[in-house]
C-alpha cells in the first residue's frame, strides 16, 4: 500500500478512536467540566499531562532544532523538562491542596483581591492563545503533507474533532483522549527511531546507540563522525555550542521556569484525588516526557549524519526521492549556484546551495532511512495526536478563565452550575473558532510568540505562586505590582527585539548579551525583587489568608 | 494534624528537602550541562563527551530521579507526621 492509503487509515483509526472516547466521557457537572471530577489516577493523569506537554513543537520540530543546533540544542531538553521538578517540588501538591479549579482561582484567593484574579486570567489567556494558533497551524500542516489536502481544510477537520471533545467532555473527555493520544503519539515517535538506531549502529535504543559505534564496521563513534562531517562542511562541530554560556543558562531557566508556570500544565494536578498522587503524578508526567525527551537528540544525531551523507555532494539529478517530495513543499529548496550539478551544503553562505526547514527533520526522517509506508503514516498521526491533546489542554484553560474566573467569580456568582457549565461549553466552542481562525491566518510572529508565551508565564504566574505559597507575608500589592511589572518588561523585549517595536534592537544591544528567548529569566527576576520589596512596605495579608497558607502547608488533604 | 509545633517541623523539613534537591537539580544541569561542560567534555565515556551528555541525556535522567526521591521523602514525611491520605478520597 502507498502511504496516503496507509495514512488514511491510521489517523482514520487514531480519530475514531478519540471521537469514541469523547462520546463515552461526557461531562454532567463544572467539577467534570474542569478538574474530571478529581478522581483522575496518577498515571492517567501523568500519560494526560506528558501527552498535554508535548506539543507539536515538541513532536515535529525539536529533533529538527537540535539536529541544527547540536549541542546548544540542549536549552530546549532541559529547560523543557527541568521544569517538571519545579513543578513537583514548588507548585503542584500545594496548588492541590489548595483544592480549587484554576490558577487565576489561586492568584484571586491567595491575594484577597479580584484585580490579582483579572491579571492572572489576562496572563492566562495570552499565554494560551499565542500557544493554540501554532498547534492548529501544526494540524494543518501535518494534512497537507501527508493527506494533500490544503492547510486550510487541515485546520478545519482539527477544530471539528477537538470541538467535538472538548466541549462534550471539558476536563474529563480531555484527560482521557491524551491518555490514548499519549500513546499514540510516543509509539508514532519511537518505531522510526528504534529502526533508524538498528540501521546505524546496530543498537535498538536510541539513547545508547547515539554514543556508539557506527555498524558499518568503521570502529568510528557516531559522534566523532558527526563532528568531522561537520568540520569538513566549516559548520562548528555538532557536541560544542556557540551561544554564550550566560545565554545558554538564561534560555534554560526561562523554559524551565516558563513550564512550571504554564497554566494548562498546572491545571492537570487539580485532576487528582489527593496531594500523594499529585506528587507521584509529576513523577510519572516527567517519565513519560523523558522517554520522547531522550530520543530527541538521538533522532537528531542520527538525522544530520544521514542528512549529509545523502545530500552533500550529491548529483541534483540522483538525489532520492523524498528530497523532490519535499521540495515540493517549499520546506527544501535547492540553487545550483556554481552550476556543477551537484548539491554543496557548507556553513559558508555564499556557497551554500542547500536550504532545509528544521520541521523536515522528524517527518521525513522515516523516509530518509527508507523506512516501510506504515512507519511514515504513522509519524502522520503521532503529530496530530501532539498538536491536537496540547489544543485540547489550552482551549480548556481558556473555557475556564471565561466561564469560572471571570462569571462565576467575578460577574455573577450566584450562577447555577448548569448555567456555569453551558457557558464553559459556549467559552471552549468560541475558543475553538479563534484558535482555528488564527491557525488559517497565523499571524506572522508565530515564531516569537511561543517564546512569548513561556517568557510570560515565568514572567507572570511563577513568581506570584511561588512567594504565595514559600512567604507568608506576601501581600496583594506586592503580587500585583511584581505580575504587572514583569509582564510589562517582557513583552517591551519581545517587541523591541524580535518585532522591531520600540525603536527596534540588534543582537549587539541585547541588554547583558541575552537573547529574548531567555529574557523571561530576567523579567522573572525583576517580579521577584519587586514583589518582595513592595510587600515589605505595605501591610501584611489579613489574618484568613495566612490562615490559608498554613492549610497549604499542612501534611494531609 | 495536632499541634503548630509539629506542623512547623513538617513545613521546616519540607524546606530542607528542597534545598538539598533544587540544589542537586542546578548542579546536574545548568552545573555540569553548562557552566563546566567543558571541563566535562575532557572525559569521555564511549561516544559521549561527558558534558555533552549531561546537556542531552544525564540531566533529564537526574530530574525523573530527583522527583521520584522527593515523592518517596515526602510519603514517609506524610506518614511520620501521622495522616493517611489514602483513605480520604
Amino acid at each position: 500500500m502507498d502511504i496516503q492509503t496507509w495514512t488514511y487509515i491510521i489517523v482514520g483509526l487514531s480519530f475514531t478512536l478519540y471521537i469514541g472516547i469523547a462520546l463515552w466521557s461526557r461531562a454532567g457537572s463544572t467539577k467534570e467540566f474542569y478538574v474530571a471530577g478529581g478522581g483522575v489516577s496518577p498515571l492517567a493523569n501523568g500519560m494526560a499531562t506528558a501527552a498535554d506537554w508535548m506539543s507539536a513543537a515538541s513532536f515535529i520540530s525539536m529533533a529538527g532544532l537540535i539536529s541544527f543546533m547540536g549541542y546548544d540544542g540542549a536549552v530546549y531538553l532541559m529547560g523543557w523538562t527541568g521544569g517538571y521538578v519545579l513543578l513537583a517540588l514548588m507548585l503542584a501538591p500545594y496548588l492541590r491542596k489548595f483544592g480549587k479549579f484554576t490558577v487565576p482561582d489561586f492568584i484571586g484567593d491567595r491575594y484577597y483581591s479580584n484585580v490579582a484574579r483579572t491579571v492572572g486570567i489576562v496572563c492566562a489567556l495570552i499565554v494560551s492563545f499565542t500557544y493554540v494558533a501554532g498547534q492548529m497551524r501544526g494540524v494543518g500542516v501535518v494534512f497537507a503533507r501527508f493527506l494533500e489536502v490544503p492547510v486550510n481544510t487541515g485546520v478545519i477537520i482539527g477544530m471539528i474533532i477537538v470541538f467535538f471533545y472538548a466541549v462534550l467532555g471539558g476536563m474529563k473527555g480531555i484527560t482521557y483522549t491524551q491518555v490514548a493520544q499519549y500513546c499514540v503519539l510516543i509509539f508514532a515517535y519511537m518505531v522510526p527511531a528504534i529502526f533508524i538506531s538498528i540501521q546505524l549502529t546496530g543498537e535498538w535504543l536510541p539513547q545508547i546507540g547515539f554514543g556508539s559505534e557506527l555498524a558499518d564496521g568503521s570502529g568510528t563513534y557516531l559522534l566523532d563522525k558527526l563532528d568531522n562531517l561537520h568540520k569538513e562542511l566549516g559548520f562548528s562541530a555538532y557536541t560544542m555550542g556557540t551561544k554564550s554560556t550566560l545565554d545558554m543558562f538564561a534560555i534554560t531557566l526561562a523554559l524551565m521556569v516558563g513550564t512550571a508556570g504554564l497554566p494548562h500544565v498546572i491545571v492537570r494536578f487539580f485532576t487528582v484525588p489527593n496531594v500523594r498522587d499529585a506528587r507521584m503524578s509529576a513523577g510519572y508526567a516527567l517519565v513519560l516526557i523523558a522517554i520522547l525527551y531522550t530520543t530527541a537528540p538521538a533522532i537528531a544525531a542520527f538525522a544530520r549524519t544521514n542528512l549529509i551523507e545523502t545530500v552533500s555532494n550529491a548529483e541534483y539529478s540522483n538525489v532520492p526521492s523524498w528530497f523532490k517530495n519535499w521540495e515540493s513543499t517549499g520546506l527544501i529548496s535547492f540553487t545550483d549556484k556554481n552550476a556543477d550539478g551537484k548539491i554543496q551544503y557548507v556553513a559558508d553562505a555564499s556557497q551554500n546551495e542547500l536550504t532545509i526547514d528544521q520541521d523536515i527533520i522528524v517527518l521525513a526522517n522515516p523516509e530518509i532511512a527508507r523506512l516501510p509506508n506504515w512507519v511514515i503514516a504513522l509519524v502522520a498521526a503521532g503529530g496530530l495526536a501532539a498538536a491536537l491533546s496540547t489544543a485540547a489542554g489550552l482551549l480548556l484553560v481558556i473555557s475556564t478563565s471565561i466561564s469560572h474566573d471571570l462569571i462565576k467569580k467575578q460577574i455573577k456568582p450566584d450562577i447555577s452550575d448548569k448555567a456555569e457549565l453551558m457557558w464553559a461549553r459556549i467559552g471552549a466552542g468560541l475558543a475553538v473558532i479563534v484558535a482555528g481562525y488564527f491557525g488559517i491566518n497565523p499571524p506572522g510572529f508565530v515564531a516569537a510568540t511561543v517564546a512569548l508565551a513561556f517568557g510570560l508565564a515565568a514572567a507572570s504566574f511563577f513568581p506570584a505562586i511561588v512567594l504565595g505559597i514559600f512567604d507568608k507575608r506576601m501581600n496583594k500589592e506586592g503580587a500585583i505590582a511584581g505580575m504587572v511589572i514583569g509582564t510589562l518588561l517582557m513583552l517591551f523585549y519581545m517587541i523591541k527585539f524580535k518585532l522591531q517595536g520600540f525603536g527596534g534592537g540588534t543582537e549587539e544591544e541585547w541588554w547583558f548579551g541575552i537573547s529574548p528567548e531567555g529574557f523571561g529569566s530576567v523579567a522573572m527576576l525583576v517580579n521577584f525583587v519587586i514583589s518582595v520589596s513592595i510587600s515589605r512596605f505595605t501591610p501584611p495579608p489579613p489574618a484568613e489568608v495566612q490562615a490559608i497558607v498554613d492549610t497549604i502547608r499542612e501534611p494531609g488533604d | 494534624m495536632s499541634t503548630k509545633e509539629a506542623r512547623h517541623k513538617y513545613w521546616q523539613k519540607n524546606i530542607f528537602y528542597l534545598i538539598i534537591l533544587l540544589t542537586i537539580w542546578f548542579i546536574c544541569s545548568f552545573g555540569f550541562g553548562v557552566l563546566w561542560v567543558d571541563e566535562l567534555n575532557s572525559i569521555k565515556i564511549g561516544g559521549f563527551k561527558l558534558g555533552f551528555w549531561f546537556a542531552q541525556q544525564g540531566s533529564i535522567y537526574s530530574f525523573v530521579i530527583i522527583i521520584f526521591i522527593y515523592v518517596y521523602l515526602m510519603n514517609k514525611l506524610d506518614n511520620k507526621y501521622n495522616t493517611n491520605q489514602q483513605d480520604k478520597k
